[in-house]
């Protein structure tokens, strides 16, 4: 295949993947999208397999190509096959550190292998992309492992905070700074290796330092560096489709991660060097008491209720409770009642991981809208459920300027007749925030894990 | 222990203030029930209703006072009842022992443990005991239902081919627990309702529920009702002046007024006087809620339903929630069951009065023989003081404050741009042309990428991390060059890297499909 040919194939894929990502602007065009994404992917591996730049001719590498691909589809389609919706984060988290580890392999081999170069500023560039592409392939691959570790429950969710932990983060950067001058310098390989383990630490310490909901953060943050990588791989192979495809992901990584701070009302470096924000007075006292209730009294509500709001979050996922949920639904809408769900753009440990639950639960996603669609709705609204959901429904992010949570826009659902409350225990949110809610006259607690309170509603509603 | 209701022993009284629904809870927190035979009969409760909840129908009123421990009750108790009572024995049951200290003395002299319902605190953890709330609701809802009965008229106004009816209205003197049920009855029935307080909090209550709140024109407003446990206080004479001179304004106008206005420990205020009777055109109905306490109409007779000579009729019935028997002993048992729950705080049927507890502590009037009432001020406030009112900015400062926003976000897009033209400039000065066409495309894809991205629903997050995911494999294209290379590390290091990046791609594809698949339309 020719030079020429190959570019045109690598055209085609670009626009492919421009359309594939545009397609998941709405749900019907989105099944359609993906597949625009498949044949682009095999157009341009096919064009770059029968391309000037391998050696089809060798056996070896024949042979290479044919056992690591067929094996990689394999062990992929198993594990797309197997997995849980409510394991998809650890499962994007994983799959991004793969990136990063292929990005620092291709870095390094690019080390190893020789070239001339017709200018000094050209050696410089070619050192430079090889460095960037693997500081930020290494921190994405552990990052995404520390990450997926702390999704999957391998390693404590609770933010780890190291003392002088911001100056280690300098110092490692500073140190990788360092190294990439010795290199350009002609000092050896042993800075590249040297400067691969310190941003394997940055990758680990950076991750560990957070925790529990800004998770959701942390996958769209790796999500732009596993793209960073590719671009940055692209640059140093002179392969202008790695290139876009590696901007169109870092991008979408990026955008991400600014929707999800924004809904927590929280800037971007604040949640990436970890810890939580500080408050700056005394909270509001709260008054009142938190009222228990139980199913009976739940069903009964639900019973006379004609507008209901469901607002899940990660206590949902965590508890596998979607299936009964989608049931309650279901029985609910046979009855002629108004439900709609609520979601909170954090809700979950993923950007959008309760619609995916939902979903899968076969809950239509019509009646899932997001929180700019419902929230002016809530003052009619009879019932309020909230599964799971803590900080997301907190009034003090509107009422308290001193809480940790001010500013964050929230679920208005205390607007409604009536909230119940299915949570395990008394205990408070992510952010620690008592949450006023909970005692608010029109709430009741139901407590108890909230897939057994859905099962106990199921008994009591047909 | 065994707790058991009696009859009611005042004539005309209908409650019971025990259900068979209320038994089965007292039972779960390990008493025992009695009822008097008969004592639902006139809530619709038979005695066969109770028996099948569990509850011991017992003959007569004295074999009650015997066999049980705790009696509960509605009215406050009369003579012949205090003679039943033994030592030992409680009581559960309004009493105002504020009114009725000669019987609390008596009661306190036999060694009988008295809680009095009506004097539960107002605060939010008692409101599910708090009886005088829940018969505030029945009361003003059927204080509509009576004003309705005595009014020619429709309360909602239609156009009929027999021509138009204006709509009633419903002027709601005292936004308590009661007026707030009378205007939500009478909202609901298609009047026009307006209605008055003299605790400014409460418009906002008011006004939620679809009534318009008349507002006073005057200086020093009322001091917030958190002073005084959520209850009304006397108002100043100028106050007053000014709240007479605008209810005699409305009384020309409005067909319907409900008066619930009291203020604790004192005499009803007279609020609607003689004159403004007078005003009111022939038809007219007022029903005074508080007529009990002499009533806020010059002209209401305690009991009574009067036709004034200009045919306004004037209700002063006192026993509203006793007209809706089978509803009120609903709720009335309930908050006796609420009020056991926390007695009981063991689930032993064990009563424990814990003078510790706050509600507990101010319900109590008399304890092993000697007089606890009245009691402490409660610790917790009953409603949170009001807060200052920060200032609402004019739409003058609303507009500068949007365009100094704009402003700023101007200038930074500037900087930004300048920033990046410099950033660019000293890229273009020392890189080589390849470079920089590589450039040109990347930073068109990252400009490309933003606007695409922007459009994605949100619903469609994780898909779309799911499917950038799987294009980012892309960067097995870059493995796949250099496995024909160098010596023997690079292929190991390439090869492993078209593995895990074609697990990546094809994990990602798939996982994206099955997901996408699971979104359907109802």
């Amino acid at each position: 295949m020719s030079i020429g040919l190959q570019t045109a194939a690598y055209i085609a894929a670009t626009v492919l993947f421009i359309l594939s990502l545009g397609g998941l602007s709405n749900q019907e065009s989105a099944k359609r999208a993906v597949w625009f994404g498949i044949v682009g992917m095999a157009l341009a591996v096919a064009a770059t397999v029968f391309g000037p730049g391998v050696d089809l001719s060798s056996p070896l590498v024949v042979s290479v190509i044919l056992v690591t691909v067929i094996a990689g589809t394999v062990i992929g389609a198993i594990v797309a096959q197997r997995v849980e919706m409510t394991g998809m984060p650890q499962l994007v988290a994983a799959l991004h550190s793969f990136v990063g580890l292929a990005a620092v392999f291709i870095g390094i081999n690019s080390d190893l292998t020789t070239h001339s170069f017709a200018s000094d500023a050209e050696r410089v560039i070619h050192e430079t992309e090889i460095f960037l592409g693997v500081f930020i392939g290494a921190i994405t691959f552990t990052g995404s492992i520390i990450a997926y570790g702390k999704l999957a429950g391998k390693i404590g969710g609770k933010a780890l905070i190291l003392p002088g932990r911001h100056f280690l983060n300098i110092a490692m950067v500073v140190a990788s700074i360092a190294l990439m001058i010795l290199y350009m310098n002609h000092a050896g390989s042993w800075t590249l290796y040297l400067m691969t383990l310190i941003a394997f630490a940055i990758g680990v310490h950076m991750v560990m330092a957070i925790g529990g909901a800004d998770m959701p953060v942390v996958v769209s943050m790796l999500n732009s560096y596993s793209g960073w990588a590719a671009a940055a791989t692209g640059f140093l192979l002179g392969n202008d489709l790695l290139i876009v495809t590696g901007a169109l992901v870092g991008s979408s990584g990026a955008i991400l991660s600014y929707i999800m701070c924004k809904a927590m009302n929280r800037h971007f470096l604040s949640v990436i060097l970890g810890g939580f924000g500080n408050s700056s007075g005394p909270a509001m006292e709260i008054e009142g008491e938190m009222v228990a209730t139980d199913g009976d009294f739940v069903a009964e509500s639900l019973d006379d209720a004609q507008s209901i709001v469901i607002v899940p979050g990660y206590g949902m996922a965590v508890a596998q409770a979607q299936q009964a949920v989608s049931e309650l639904t279901k029985r609910l809408r046979a009855k002629g009642k108004n439900v709609r769900f609520a979601i909170h753009p954090v809700a979950g440990r993923l950007p959008g991981h309760m619609n995916v639950l939902l979903a899968e639960a076969k809950v239509p996603y019509d009646i899932v809208l997001e929180m700019d669609e419902i929230n002016d709705d809530f003052a009619d609204t009879d019932v309020v459920i909230i599964i799971g959901a803590n900080d997301i429904v907190n009034p003090s992010a509107q009422d308290d300027p001193n809480s940790p949570i001010a500013g964050m826009p929230v679920l208005e659902v205390w607007k409604a007749k009536q909230v119940f409350i299915s949570k395990r225990g008394q205990g408070t949110g992510y952010s620690g925030v008592e949450n006023p809610l909970f005692f608010k006259e029109n709430s009741r607690m139901f407590y108890g894990d909230a897939k057994s309170s859905m099962d106990q509603l199921l008994q009591k509603i047909n | 222990m065994k707790i058991g209701a009696p009859t009611e022993v005042l004539q005309g009284e209908r409650r019971v203030a025990l259900t068979p629904d209320s038994a089965k809870q007292l039972q779960k927190l390990g008493y025992t029930c009695l009822i008097q035979s008969g004592a639902g009969a006139a809530a619709n409760f038979s005695d066969e209703d109770y028996e099948k909840a569990g509850v011991e129908v017992v003959s007569d009123q004295a074999a009650l006072w015997a066999q049980a421990d705790i009696i509960t009750k509605v009215r406050e108790p009369q003579e012949s009842e205090l003679a039943r009572a033994r030592a030992g024995q409680t009581l559960v049951s309004l009493f105002m022992p504020a009114q009725n200290g000669e019987l609390l003395q008596k009661f306190a002299d036999k060694k009988v443990n008295v809680i009095a319902l009506d004097m539960v605190p107002r605060i939010s953890r008692a409101q599910k005991m708090d009886v005088l709330s829940s018969m505030a609701n029945i009361a003003g809802y059927r204080a509509v239902i009576e004003a309705g009965n005595n009014f020619g008229r429709f309360f909602t106004g239609q156009i009929t081919a027999a021509g138009k009816v204006p709509p009633a209205k419903v002027l709601v003197i005292g936004a308590g627990v009661a007026g707030l049920a009378a205007i939500g009855t009478a909202q609901s029935l298609g009047a026009i309702v307006r209605a008055f307080d003299v605790r400014p909090e409460v418009a906002e209550q008011i006004e939620s529920m679809g009534a318009e709140f008349l507002m006073l024109d005057f200086e020093d407003q009322q001091g917030d009702g958190a002073a005084t446990g959520g209850y009304a206080a006397p108002s100043s004479p100028e106050f007053r002046e000014k709240q007479l001179e605008c209810f005699r304004a409305q009384a020309p106008d409005v067909d319907i007024v409900i008066t619930t206005a009291l203020i604790p420990g004192r005499d009803a205020p007279k609020l609607w006087l003689e004159d403004m009777v007078k005003a009111m055109k022939p038809g007219s109905v007022v029903v005074d809620l508080a007529a009990e306490r002499g009533g806020n109409c010059d002209l209401t007779v305690s009991g009574e339903k009067i036709t004034t000579e200009n045919g306004v009729v004037v209700v002063g019935y006192t026993d509203f929630p006793s007209q809706m028997a089978t509803q009120s002993s609903t709720l009335f048992a309930t908050n006796v069951r609420h009020m056991m729950d926390d007695l009981t705080p063991e689930k032993d049927g064990q009563i424990n009065i814990n003078m510790d507890d706050d509600v507990i502590r101010g319900a109590t009037a008399t304890k092993n023989g000697e007089i606890t009432f009245p009691p402490p001020k409660p610790k917790v406030a009953a409603i949170a003081a009001q807060k200052p009112k920060v200032p609402e900015k004019t739409a003058e400062e609303i507009a500068a404050d949007a365009v100094a926003a704009e402003r700023k976000a101007g200038r930074q897009q500037v900087g930004l741009l300048v920033f990046g033209a410099a950033l660019m400039g000293l890229i273009g000065l020392y890189a080589p042309a390849a470079f920089m066409q590589h450039f040109i495309v990347f930073v068109l894809a990252v400009f490309v990428g933003f606007q695409v991205i922007w459009n994605v629903s949100h619903s469609l997050h994780t898909p779309l991390m799911a499917v950038t995911n799987a294009i980012s494999g892309i960067i097995i294209l870059g493995a796949l060059l250099q496995l024909g290379s160098g010596s023997w590390i690079v292929p190991v290091l390439a090869g492993i890297s078209v593995l895990i990046a074609t697990i990546n791609i094809v994990g990602g594809f798939m996982v994206t499909r099955r997901m996408l698949q699971m979104f359907n339309k109802s």
